[in-house]
């Protein structure tokens, strides 16, 4: 039934991640510092409404897991503790966690490898970046943990980041304007625990042209 | 008010209105799926397209606003255009699988296919499969077959009260289901079947067993619970195949709960077929005249007293007691669970404000009773008044999940007095005063205490009476309106089981101990399932179940509603009236009937209430003095307990069935995950 993954296309891997028998933790509470930041949260919205915080509460909720476990996902126990601390059907929160592909329902590897494959990142060199975190992340494909549990690779829709492009997303920092040889460096550096600056690795300011900027340089001709 | 047209016709709307219900009121019938009168408006089929003067494209009338003057076509080559493109679509992922798919013969999808559909399909890709989702015992699903139309999803949320369905994953991936393999826990959850559109969610107990076409229709009314809601039997043969709502709109809508859809697979089991009668201490299978022949020679002469069921219709109930009426005895009871009902007055014992008459509440207090087990139907009123915003609930009795929110007022009688706090200031203030409250020593008091708690919060008005009793089965009101209680001089139940009588005729009387039943006293069990009682008896007369006569019964508003035969009794059962017709010629006491029609005229006669078909509770009320039953007047400190705690099993129908057997195992003691099938 090859053809049935297909129509899925790229979408399919992001909730398969991992291995297929996830071990699910038969507890979770928030940590005082979750508690912290959903309160500040909560209170963004009118009395009654507190549902209203449940994208942000449960980003919390897999960056604690992440904190805690070295992975970074949404455990059942995690949404049920989500609906019960914003007084909705746990449902509706399952809903939530399985629309949006930012929330992991398997556990996943350390580092999260997020490849941006759209048109502007593919036309300039992702399918380079994807070879790259193949080779030096040791994995399969997209939707793979490499076995020493370290990195999780998969394709995401573009990021919006195409200026730079193409993209490689690691967890929430962008690394910009990568090619093989940056990817490669980039996956060792965080290999040996590193976490280099995000941004452009080419040293490009902001999302000026390559070289530095090209007008309005104040010099007159 | 908006007034438009409909291809021409002029109709007026009120404001708000969608072109939907005007395209409705114009008599043109606009395909739909997801859209249903009684949920909330989902707009996600499309398949109710129609096309409006001056709009660029056609719109889902289902959720567009009527406004003045608008012109609305519903039958143009760019609306059925449009019908045949959303229904393509939305056999893309459909199965063509209806010639083995149980909704086949009353599915939506099937016919507004030969409307709307192709005859033959472009579509050459695969098509999605989707894992079947465990969802109960009851209800079966293929979720290949679902069209993402929602209704079950907006019906378990909003009617039913149980938000444990959900659609997951998106786009492609999307599915509808409960994410955790559960079973619902609602007792409204047979009518997803009905909701789904196709054949998604079907009936597990229905499954592959006939076709809609081979079966033969009746319309009747329910007796499981005190609803009285109105229910199609369908019966192929002699056999009842399933069980359906119908729509009234004055009592259940168009929802029945689990075990009065599910039970009748009991009706099958463990019946009694045939008369028996005790010799020498063992139960032997005897012939018709010889069962009455023994119930001459154990009962002629002697004291003799009656006790009724709580599912007996009225007709049977009625010749029984004129029997014993004829034989000089007024030992009757119908209160097998020893309730203090003062059936002096009608008004004492019914659901005055009548169920449809829930919707003008604005503050309600429940006394002694879980309405979701007691009455589902009635409790999802209460939850669709709930819904509709403005009313606050109080409970007095066991916390249990009603389904929506309640404050706590206490557990005991004496916390009566919060709730009259509770109720104060209300417009329409309602007592809903369960029936096991008054099943108590100080019962009597109770149900004083209920009635001043009503009177005191202004409820016992000419133009609102807020004080209502919930009954528990479809019998109670009826034998109550017939006076099926001790007459002058006559034993209650409980002196009759202490040996008060000689000989005690049960007419499907299974609610109690039959233990309790003294020694010595002669007992002839008529009715239609083998249980204790009939263990006991020494005579055993076939009766028929409420699917297998004409009956009148009485729901807990005081709706006097007809039931029809959809089967015969099996085997040498009878029609309960009929047996105790001819059980009165043996004891020499004849009845003066000897038709139906005959018997429901005297009972109208000396029963006027039996007269008035159909109709729902007189409003108001116009005498505020309380009921004056006997006994201590002072209300007990014991807290209220729940004459149900199994939903599934609590009469001789549904104890009988292996359905509602599994439905008791899944539900009462949750079982680890069930692996869907």
């Amino acid at each position: 039934m090859s053809g049935v993954m297909g129509v899925g296309g790229g979408f399919e891997g992001t909730h398969a991640i991992g291995k297929a028998e996830a071990e699910e933790p038969t507890h979770f509470a928030f940590s005082e510092d979750s508690e912290a930041q959903i309160a500040r949260i909560v209170a963004r919205y009118p009395a009654g409404r507190q549902a209203s915080a449940v994208i942000a509460t449960l980003y919390i909720a897999q960056k604690q897991m992440g904190l805690q476990t070295g992975s970074a996902w949404v455990p059942r126990v995690a949404m049920d503790a989500v609906a019960a601390r914003l007084g909705m059907p746990p449902m509706r929160v399952y809903e939530v966690v399985t629309f949006y592909f930012m929330f992991n329902t398997k556990p996943i590897g350390k580092f999260h490898l997020q490849v941006c494959g759209t048109t502007p990142c593919w036309l300039r060199g992702s399918d380079d970046v994807l070879r790259a975190c193949k080779d030096a992340g040791h994995l399969k494909g997209y939707g793979d943990t490499s076995a020493d549990g370290i990195f999780t690779m998969t394709e995401v829709e573009c990021l919006g980041g195409c200026v730079n492009a193409p993209v490689l997303q690691v967890d929430d920092d962008y690394y910009e304007d990568m090619d093989y040889e940056s990817t490669v460096k980039l996956l060792e550096a965080l290999k040996r625990g590193e976490r280099p600056t995000p941004g452009s690795v080419i040293g490009r300011q902001t999302s000026a042209p390559e070289g530095g900027p090209m007008v309005l340089t104040g010099s007159e001709e | 008010m908006a007034k438009l047209t409909i291809d021409g016709i002029e109709v007026e709307v009120p404001n708000g209105a969608s072109v939907l219900q005007a395209c409705e009121a114009a008599g043109k019938e606009i395909p739909r799926f997801c859209y249903h009168e009684r949920l909330s408006v989902a707009g996600n089929c499309r398949m109710c397209l129609v096309e409006v003067e001056k709009a660029p494209k056609p719109i889902a009338s289902c959720s567009y606003p009527v406004a003045e003057g608008m012109k609305v076509f519903t039958d143009t080559a760019m609306v059925r255009n449009a019908r045949r493109g959303v229904m393509e679509f939305l056999l893309i992922n459909h199965p063509l699988d209806c010639p083995i798919c149980d909704q086949g013969g009353e599915c939506d999808l099937q016919d507004q296919a030969m409307s709307y559909g192709n005859d033959s399909s472009r579509y050459k890709e695969p098509k999605r499969s989707v894992k079947d989702k465990y969802v109960g015992p009851l209800i079966k699903t293929i979720m290949n077959r679902c069209i993402h139309c929602t209704r079950c999803v907006r019906f378990a949320s909003e009617v039913a009260g149980v938000p444990e369905m959900g659609a997951t994953g998106r786009g492609e991936s999307m599915e509808i289901g409960t994410y955790v393999e559960k079973a619902l826990s609602s007792e409204l959850s047979g009518n997803l079947i009905d909701l789904c559109p196709v054949g998604a969610l079907t009936s597990r107990p229905y499954a592959f067993v006939s076709r809609p076409w081979e079966l033969r229709k009746t319309d009747s009314v329910d007796v499981m619970d005190a609803t009285g809601a109105a229910i199609r039997v369908d019966v192929r043969n002699s056999e009842v195949l399933r069980i359906l709502p119908r729509v009234n709109d004055d009592v259940n809508e168009e929802w029945i709960g689990d075990r009065s859809r599910f039970s009748f697979d009991g009706l099958k089991r463990k019946r009694l077929d045939r008369p028996w009668v005790r010799r020498d201490g063992k139960l032997v299978p005897a012939s018709w005249p010889e069962a009455f022949s023994a119930i001459v020679q154990g009962a002629r002469g002697k004291t003799i007293g009656a006790i009724a069921g709580d599912t007996v219709e009225a007709e049977s109930l009625f010749a029984l007691k004129a029997m014993l009426a004829a034989m000089g005895s007024t030992n009757l009871d119908c209160r097998q669970d020893g309730a203090k009902i003062d059936t002096s007055r009608p008004d004492y014992y019914l659901f005055n404000s009548g169920i449809a008459g829930i919707e003008q509440a604005d503050a309600i207090v429940i006394l002694g009773s879980n309405p979701r087990v007691e009455a589902p139907v009635i409790n999802a009123r209460i939850r669709k008044r709930w819904v509709a915003g403005g009313l606050r609930i109080g409970v007095v009795g066991p916390e249990t999940d009603l389904t929506y929110p309640v404050t706590q007022l206490g557990t005991a009688p004496r916390d009566l007095i919060k709730a009259a706090e509770f109720l104060a200031g209300a417009k329409n203030p309602m007592v809903i005063l369960g029936r096991g409250a008054l099943a108590r020593h100080d019962g009597a008091a109770v149900l004083a205490a209920a009635w001043d708690l009503a009177k005191e919060a202004g409820a016992l008005r000419e133009d609102w009476h807020g004080f209502n009793l919930l009954h528990l089965f479809g019998g109670q009101v009826g034998a109550l309106d017939l006076g099926f209680v001790p007459g002058e001089g006559g034993q209650d139940m409980a002196a009759m089981l202490a040996g008060g009588v000689d000989a005690l005729w049960l007419l499907g009387a299974d609610g109690f101990d039959a233990a309790r039943i003294s020694a010595g006293t002669f007992v002839i069990y008529q009715g239609h399932h083998g249980e204790a009682a009939a263990g006991r008896a020494d005579v055993i007369l076939p009766g028929a179940a409420y699917t297998e006569k004409d009956g009148t019964w009485v729901n807990t508003e005081g709706r006097v509603q007809r039931g029809r035969m959809a089967v015969p009794p099996p085997g040498e059962a009878r029609e309960d009236w009929r047996i105790i017709r001819a059980a009165s010629q043996f004891l020499g006491v004849t009845l003066p009937f000897d038709t139906l029609e005959a018997l429901r005229m005297e009972m109208a006669a000396a029963h006027p209430i039996f007269a008035r078909l159909d109709q729902g509770p007189l409003a108001g009320c116009t005498d505020d003095a309380g009921p004056t039953a006997g006994g201590t007047l002072v209300v007990g400190a014991a807290p209220f307990a729940l004459p149900i705690a199994n939903y599934w099993q609590v009469d001789p129908i549904s104890r009988a069935s292996a359905t509602m057997a599994e439905c008791a195992v899944t539900y009462l003691k949750p079982q680890p995950m069930l692996a869907a099938e």
